[in-house]
């Protein structure tokens, strides 16, 4: 059978799958704005955005899919949405 | 394959008086089925329980509508309930009451037999449940179940004293009705 | 050994000698008897499973799908409403392929509120991807969990199922039953063997999502199983015997339908008064007979079709209503569908509805209406009142 019984699969699967070619726009952080609060890190969906050892965030743009809302939800507006150059 | 119906109260021990039959006459040798016929399930509410005797294995599983023997719990039920429905030529009626069984208007040939019960289980139990002893008086006026099986049905049943007191109340109303234990 | 007891009671024995690790289960009448006497087996150290209470039926079949993709043998038990709570969880058990066995004590759906029995409940699931047994004594009653677990748990089927049984009419019923050894149930039903399941070390998840690439394939396969099952329905029916004594090696009971004008065709509890039924219709000189229907899923299409073969006219029982249908009863239509383009006449009656009383005489009004080719109706109506 081609299936596998009951549907099931392995994980690992949404790693492999990387989401950053998806993006129009990129999030850009000012070091000067951000008051290093960490919420962008809780808000991004597919948790892209970790701190670096200063506490300032930090993106993977391999998975980040420019969804905005970090830029959206950030207090200090210190993150921009800017066009990808392509 | 002979049929009995047991008419009660909800919460006077109809539905066990009905399996704890069918456990005795199992225990007698004979193929039994016992089951209940809840109306609303409320104390006090009109209850009926059934009881089949066989030989053989019973297959039917309707309710009893021509019954061999009924089972009166209180007969203050005889004026809500039609208790005496489809009781035939040779059927026995077994009556909880103080009256005799001439106040009964029963069909043609049924034969009544009346036990005040309620005072037999006031006496040996202290409470007015008077299952156990309509079994004793089942017994005793049928031959359908031995006394000793019911006995022992009433002892898996109830544990200690209280086992002691119910076997005790069937014993009564067994010789009350004739039975020779 | 027979033995006298509850219907409920036998089956809380016989779940006890499956040894199911996880009993999960939320209480509702017909059913409470068995949850309640299997919780004090628990409690009183007679059988080793973790007795889940749970806040609903929705929760107690979820809590068993979890139990039995983490590799345990799981029960459960539910009625009525009850069902139809669990509907979406009995739709996923069966589509990620989990051997759940679950008795239904057959009880009418609301409103109006009712407590007494028809088949409407399981019936309505008919769909959902569980195989169903019905029983007609206690006996089988018994017999069919152990039964059930066989067939659901062989790799070649993994499919879960119902024991369906009449509410009051055999879970209050007392009779004698023979409910057999441990050592003879743990020959038959081995320790669960489970095809895959949930582990941290070697993590998976069941029931993915599936594109329409891929969903229709899901279902083709789930079809299939069910197919198989009729068979390994009959090979554990047939091993049954060698290992009980009872055999139950078809999905379909054929009783004095030898040179049969007229068949009855029904399932559960009614069958033993419509065995009567016919006895005393025989005795009259009529040629009627009954076939009873031990499984609704798998509907064992190409037994119905050789046990009816020659037969005038067909009336089948429906303790189920499926409103609009032009043939009435679900059942009717099924085995209908069996008969196709054999001529011969088939019809469904809905019957014993929400506790209605069914006597002999009701069986013997029903052939009569078949005979004289009048059906697909209700029967036994109080005309005054509609």
């Amino acid at each position: 059978m081609g299936l596998n019984v009951g549907c099931a699969a392995r994980p690992g699967r949404a790693r492999d799958n990387k989401t950053g070619s998806w993006r129009v726009f990129r999030p850009t952080v000012d070091s000067e704005t951000c008051k290093k609060c960490g919420l962008c890190v809780l808000i991004c969906p597919e948790g892209c955005i970790r701190e670096d050892d200063d506490g300032m965030p930090v993106v993977d743009f391999e998975y980040c899919k420019g969804c905005g809302l970090c830029a959206e939800e950030c207090p200090a507006e210190a993150i921009a949405m800017e066009q990808e150059e392509k | 394959m002979r049929e009995l119906r047991i008419h009660g109260r909800g919460g006077q021990g109809s539905v066990t008086a009905a399996e704890l039959i069918a456990v005795a006459a199992f225990k007698s040798g004979v193929y039994s089925q016992a089951f209940p016929a809840f109306g609303v399930e409320r104390r006090g509410a009109p209850v009926q329980a059934f009881v089949r005797f066989s030989d053989s294995k019973i297959r039917l599983r309707s309710q009893v509508y021509e019954p061999d023997y009924i089972i009166v719990q209180d007969s203050t039920l005889i004026k809500d309930v039609n208790v005496f429905a489809g009781l035939k030529e040779g059927s026995i009626a077994i009556i909880n009451t103080e009256k005799g069984g001439d106040a009964f208007d029963v069909p043609p040939g049924v034969r009544v037999v009346t036990l005040d019960a309620t005072r037999i289980a006031l006496e040996v139990l202290g409470i007015p449940i008077t299952n156990t002893s309509l079994m004793g008086a089942f017994a005793a006026a049928t031959g359908e179940i031995e006394f000793p099986a019911l006995e022992e049905a009433l002892g898996e049943r109830f544990s200690g004293p209280l086992a002691e007191k119910n076997i005790e109340a069937a014993r009564r109303a067994f010789a009350a009705v004739g039975g020779g234990a | 050994m027979m033995e006298i007891m509850e219907g409920s009671h036998a089956v809380a024995e016989a779940v006890k000698r499956c040894r199911p690790g996880v009993v999960s289960a939320y209480p509702i009448t017909p059913q409470t008897h068995i949850v309640e006497r299997l919780a004090d087996f628990v409690a009183d150290g007679e059988m080793e499973s973790d007795y889940l209470t749970v806040d609903s039926e929705f929760s107690a079949l979820s809590a068993c799908v979890g139990a039995s993709a983490a590799g345990s043998r799981v029960y459960s038990s539910t009625s009525s409403q009850g069902l139809i709570l669990m509907a979406e969880v009995c739709f996923n058990a069966s589509g990620m392929r989990l051997p759940i066995v679950m008795s239904i004590a057959n009880r009418a759906l609301g409103a109006p509120l009712s407590i007494w029995n028809d088949q409407q409940d399981s019936i309505a699931m008919r769909d959902s991807g569980w195989f169903q047994l019905y029983a007609e004594d206690v006996q089988e009653l018994v017999d069919y969990h152990f039964l059930s677990y066989r067939v659901a748990e062989d790799h070649n089927i993994l499919l879960p199922g119902f024991v369906c049984f009449d509410g009051f009419i055999l879970s209050h019923t007392y009779e004698p039953v023979d409910i057999p050894d441990q050592e003879t149930v743990d020959a038959y039903l081995p320790a669960f063997d489970p095809y895959q399941k949930l582990d941290a070390n070697d993590p998976i998840s069941m029931g993915m999502y599936a594109t329409p690439d891929y969903y229709m394939e899901f279902r083709y396969e789930l079809d299939r199983a069910m197919e198989r099952a009729a068979g390994a329905i009959e090979d554990a029916g047939r091993a049954f015997g060698e290992h009980f004594g009872r055999e139950y090696g078809s999905l379909a009971e054929a009783y004095r339908m030898d040179d049969a004008d007229t068949a009855l065709v029904a399932m559960g509890s009614i069958c033993g008064t419509v065995k009567d039924a016919v006895d005393e219709m025989r005795d009259a000189g009529r040629k009627v007979g009954l076939l009873k229907l031990r499984s609704f899923r798998p509907f064992p299409k190409a037994e119905v079709a050789r046990a009816l073969d020659g037969v005038a006219a067909v009336a089948v029982l429906d303790k189920n209503i499926s409103p609009g249908m032009a043939m009435k009863g679900a059942v009717g239509l099924e085995v209908r569908d069996a008969l196709w383009k054999t001529g011969i006449d088939v019809y469904s009656y809905v019957i014993g509805l929400g506790g209605r009383d069914v006597r002999r005489k009701d069986i013997a009004a029903v052939a009569d209406l078949a005979e004289s080719g009048r059906g697909d109706m209700f029967y036994g109506l109080r005309e005054e009142l509609i």
